[in-house]
C-alpha cells in the first residue's frame, strides 16, 4: 500500500508542496535562528577560542565570564607556576582601553587606495554630497505623507573628510612579552603556508616600541570611511589589491592614543567577532599596562599549558586545573569550561536566550500551524479515498501506516530543505575567506537532531489528529453521496 | 472456510438457486430520543447466487442501509445477516475487515477512484489490499479493465475519462479480485441515460455468474428491467418482492 500512499500525496501537487514548504519554514527557521544564537554565543567568549596553545585559564575566583576580568597580584603568576602539573604560566592582561586618534580621510584615502578607485570614490563622494540623503524608509514616508517637509534633509556629517576626530572602545590584549602566547597565530592569512591569522605585518613587529595590532574588522571604526576592513566589492578588488592597501596602510606608520601614549599600528590580525564589536588590539602585557590606567593589580589572567606526569602521559588538564585551585586559591578552567561557563553566563543573565527562545518558539509554532493544518486538511480532504479502501477492506493499521508513511516523506523532505537552506543561508553570510561577517552564523550538530525532533513532533502530531479521524471513521461513509 | 465450502453450505431457495444472502430479522437504527430513526426494522430477506438482485424504494427507505449491513460495513441492532454461510452480524471489525477484503466487491455511486492513481492501479486496489505486489496486481487489474472494454484506457486518470467509463473501471475495481458478492450503490445515478443503461447491461452480461451474487442498490426505474429480483422497500421494511422469470442469467 506504500505505493498507493505516496501517489496520494504527491498527486495533489498544491497540497504536497504546501506541506512540504510549512516543514521547511519551520525547519528554516529553527535552524537558522538556532544558528545565529549559537553564533552569538560563539563570540561572547570570542578572546576565550581565540588563544590558542594554553590549556587553562586561570582567573580570580568570582570570575564568572570572560569580560568580567578582575586583576589579581602579579605574584599569584609564580604561585601557578608552582604547581605540579604546570610546564609553564604566562600573564595576559585583558581589559577596555579607550583610543583616540585625529585622522584625515581623505589623505588616509590618498595614501591607501589605487588611483582610479580614488578617483571614482571622489566621484561618488560628490555625488552624496549633490543629493539629499533618503532611504527607502524616508521615500515610504514622504509618499505617505506629501508635502509636509520638501525641503532636503540636511546631510549627517558626523565625521568630515578632512579631519575626524574618533574615541572608540576597544578590547586591549596584552599578551607575555616573551613568548607572545595569547597572540593571534603568526603566520599569514592569505597566501604562504602555514597559514596564521595575521594580514600584514607580523607578530615579531609587536617588539617595536609602542607597537599595537589590531583587528581586520577593527578598521571600520578606527579608521571611519576608508574602507580598509574589506576588499571593495563595486567592481571586486583581488586578495592581492587588498592586501596591498593594507601594506600602505601600515606602511603609513598610522598610530592612535592610548591613556596618552603612542601606539603605532605595525600588523592587522584577524580576531573572531566580538559580541561588542569593539576592535581588538593586541600589544605585549608590558605595554598593555601602560595603556589602561594605572591600578596595583593588573594581571587579569594567566595562561597555563600542563606538563607531562612522571610517566611521560600529558596530565589532564582538568586535573591540573583542580590542583591550581587547591593549592592557590584561584579559580581555574580548561579552555573549554571557560568558553562554557561564559556562555552559561550570558543564558543565566542576559535576556538573550529568551528573546531568541521566543522566535525559534514562534517558528516551531507557525511551522506547526501551517504543516499540520494543511497535512490535516490533506487528510480529511482524503477521508472518502481512505474510507473506500477500508469498505474494501484496508484494516486500520494499513490506513494508519499510510498516513504515518506520508507524515515521514513530507517530513524527510521539509527537514532536508529547510536545513538546506538555512546552511545556504549561512554559507551566504561568510566573506569570501569563510570568516563570519556583522551575522553571527554557527550550526553546531547537535542542532540538527533538535530541528529534526522539532519536525517529527510537527508531523506526528499532524498525523495524529489526522490518524484519529480515519480510525473512527465508518466505511459505509462511502456510500452517502 | 473457503468460498467454495462457503458456497456448499449456502442454502437452496425455493427455485433451485443457491442463497446468497440469508437476512432475518434485520434492525437497525440511527441516533436516540426524538432523534432516533427507524432505518431497517425486522427485515426478512433472501437473494440468490447467480443473480441480479436490485433493491429500490423511495429515499430514506433503509435500502442504502441495507446494503451496508450486507456489505459488512455497517453494525446491525439485531438480527442475522448470512453472506455465503456466513453472519456479517456476528463477526468481530476485524473479520469483517478480512471478509469485505475476501469476499465483497464494490461499486459506489460516485465511483470512489482515486484521483492519483491510473485506470489500471484503482482497479488494482483490492489485489493489493489483499497482500499483492504492485506489478502482478497492476497486470492483473489490466486484464480485468479490457475485458470491460477499459483496455485502451489503462494509464488514464480519473480526471481523463467520462463518467461512464469512471464506473467501468470501478466495476473492475470491485471484480479483480473475484469477489462472490458484488455490491453496488446506485451505479448509474451519476450516469445519463445511455451510459446507466450500457453499465447495467455490463453487470448483467460481465459480472453475473452463477456462483456470485450481485445487489444493486436503486431508485432509478429505467433499470428495474435488468433485475432477476427486485426487493421494494418502503419505511425499513421490504415490502413486496417480485421475481422475474426468465431473466434468469442461469
Amino acid at each position: 500500500m506504500s505505493w498507493i500512499a505516496l501517489k496520494m500525496l504527491v498527486g495533489d501537487r498544491a497540497k504536497f508542496f504546501g506541506i512540504v514548504i510549512g516543514l521547511t519554514f519551520a525547519a528554516a527557521l529553527i535552524t537558522q535562528q538556532g544558528s545565529i544564537f549559537c553564533g552569538l554565543m560563539l563570540r561572547t567568549c570570542a578572546q576565550v577560542t581565540d588563544v590558542t596553545g594554553a590549556d587553562l585559564w586561570v582567573m580570580e575566583p568570582s570570575v564568572r565570564f570572560i569580560d568580567d576580568a578582575k586583576p589579581m597580584l602579579e605574584s599569584n603568576l609564580q604561585r601557578v607556576r608552582g604547581v605540579k602539573g604546570v610546564k609553564w604560566a604566562v600573564p595576559l592582561y585583558k581589559g577596555n582601553g579607550r583610543a583616540k586618534l585625529t585622522f584625515a580621510p581623505d589623505a588616509m584615502k590618498e595614501k591607501t587606495f589605487p588611483p582610479d578607485r580614488l578617483a571614482r570614490d571622489r566621484e561618488r563622494e560628490q555625488a552624496k554630497q549633490s543629493a539629499a540623503p533618503s532611504n527607502v524608509f524616508t521615500k515610504v514616508l514622504d509618499l505617505v505623507v506629501p508635502d509636509v517637509d520638501s525641503a532636503p534633509t540636511p546631510p549627517a556629517r558626523w565625521y568630515s573628510p578632512g579631519l575626524v576626530n574618533v574615541i572608540e572602545q576597544v578590547i586591549l590584549l596584552g599578551v607575555d612579552d616573551a613568548s607572545m602566547v595569547g597572540a593571534p597565530p603568526g603566520g599569514p592569512m592569505l597566501g604562504a603556508e602555514p597559514r596564521g591569522r595575521m594580514w600584514v605585518g607580523s607578530l615579531e613587529d609587536l617588539r617595536r616600541p609602542e607597537s599595537i595590532v589590531v583587528d581586520r574588522v577593527g578598521l571600520r571604526k578606527l579608521f571611519p570611511g576608508c574602507h580598509l576592513d574589506e576588499p571593495f566589492t563595486d567592481p571586486p578588488e583581488s586578495d592581492e589589491a587588498y592586501l596591498e592597501r593594507l601594506r600602505r596602510f601600515i606602511a603609513s606608520t598610522p598610530e592612535i592614543e592610548m591613556n596618552d601614549h603612542r601606539a603605532i599600528i605595525v600588523g592587522v590580525c584577524e580576531a573572531t567577532r566580538t559580541f561588542t564589536s569593539n576592535p581588538v588590539v593586541y600589544t605585549l602585557y608590558s605595554r598593555a599596562k601602560q595603556f589602561i590606567p594605572m591600578e596595583r593589580k593588573m594581571l587579569t589572567y594567566i595562561l597555563a599549558k600542563t606538563a607531562d606526569d612522571e610517566n611521560g602521559a600529558k596530565a589532564p588538564a582538568a586535573v591540573v586545573a583542580d590542583r591550581i585551585q587547591k593549592q592557590t586559591g584561584l579559580g581555574a578552567l580548561t579552555s573549554e569550561a571557560f568558553m562554557y561557563r561564559t556562555i552559561k553566563y550570558y543564558l543565566i543573565y542576559t535576556g538573550i536566550p529568551i528573546n531568541f527562545g521566543i522566535t525559534v518558539f514562534l517558528g516551531f509554532l507557525v511551522g506547526t500551524a501551517i504543516a499540520g493544518q494543511t497535512f490535516y486538511n490533506f487528510t480529511i480532504e482524503n477521508i472518502r479515498q481512505f474510507g473506500s479502501l477500508k469498505a474494501m477492506g484496508a484494516s486500520n493499521s494499513r490506513i494508519v501506516g499510510m498516513i504515518l508513511l506520508q507524515a515521514a516523506v513530507v517530513g524527510t523532505l521539509g527537514y532536508g530543505i529547510g536545513v538546506g537552506l538555512s546552511t545556504l543561508f549561512g554559507f551566504k553570510t561568510l566573506d569570501r575567506w569563510g570568516n563570519p561577517t556583522e551575522l553571527a552564523y554557527f550550526t553546531p550538530w547537535q542542532l540538527l537532531p533538535t530541528t529534526a525532533v522539532a519536525i517529527v513532533f510537527i508531523c506526528v502530531l499532524a498525523s495524529l489528529i489526522s490518524v484519529q479521524r480515519v480510525i473512527r471513521l465508518e466505511p459505509a461513509i462511502v456510500f452517502r453521496s | 472456510m473457503t468460498a467454495a465450502e462457503s458456497t456448499l453450505e449456502a442454502g437452496e431457495g425455493a427455485s433451485g438457486l443457491r442463497t446468497a444472502v440469508r437476512i432475518r430479522g434485520l434492525s437497525k437504527h440511527f441516533g436516540s430520543g426524538d432523534q432516533r430513526v427507524q432505518a431497517l426494522a425486522g427485515i426478512d430477506l433472501d437473494l440468490y447466487a447467480g443473480q441480479m438482485s436490485l433493491i429500490v424504494g423511495p429515499s430514506g427507505c433503509g435500502k442504502t442501509t441495507l446494503l451496508s449491513v450486507i456489505a459488512g460495513i455497517l453494525n446491525a441492532d439485531e438480527g442475522e445477516a448470512s453472506i455465503f454461510g456466513q453472519d456479517v452480524v456476528k463477526m468481530s471489525d476485524r473479520a469483517k475487515t478480512r471478509f469485505r477484503a475476501d469476499r465483497i466487491g464494490f461499486v459506489f455511486q460516485q465511483y470512489n477512484l482515486l484521483p492519483a492513481l491510473t485506470a489500471a492501479e484503482n482497479a488494482s486496489i483490492p489485489l493489493v489490499i489483499a497482500g499483492w505486489r504492485k506489478a502482478p496486481a497492476v497486470q492483473k487489474a489490466a486484464e480485468v479493465l479490457a475485458a470491460v472494454g477499459m483496455g485502451k484506457k489503462l494509464w488514464s486518470l480519473p480526471s481523463q475519462l467520462s463518467g461512464g467509463q469512471m464506473q467501468r473501471v470501478a466495476i473492475a475495481r470491485a471484480l479483480v479480485h473475484d469477489p462472490h458478492l458484488l455490491v453496488c450503490d446506485e451505479p448509474t445515478a451519476a450516469l445519463d441515460h445511455d451510459t446507466g443503461i450500457t453499465v447495467m447491461e455490463l453487470l448483467r452480461e460481465k459480472v453475473v455468474r452463477p456462483d456470485r451474487a450481485v445487489v444493486v442498490v436503486t431508485h432509478d426505474n429505467r433499470v428495474f428491467h435488468f433485475g432477476d429480483r427486485i426487493a421494494h422497500m418502503d419505511d425499513g421494511r421490504v415490502v413486496e418482492i417480485e421475481e422475474r422469470n426468465g431473466r434468469s442469467a442461469l
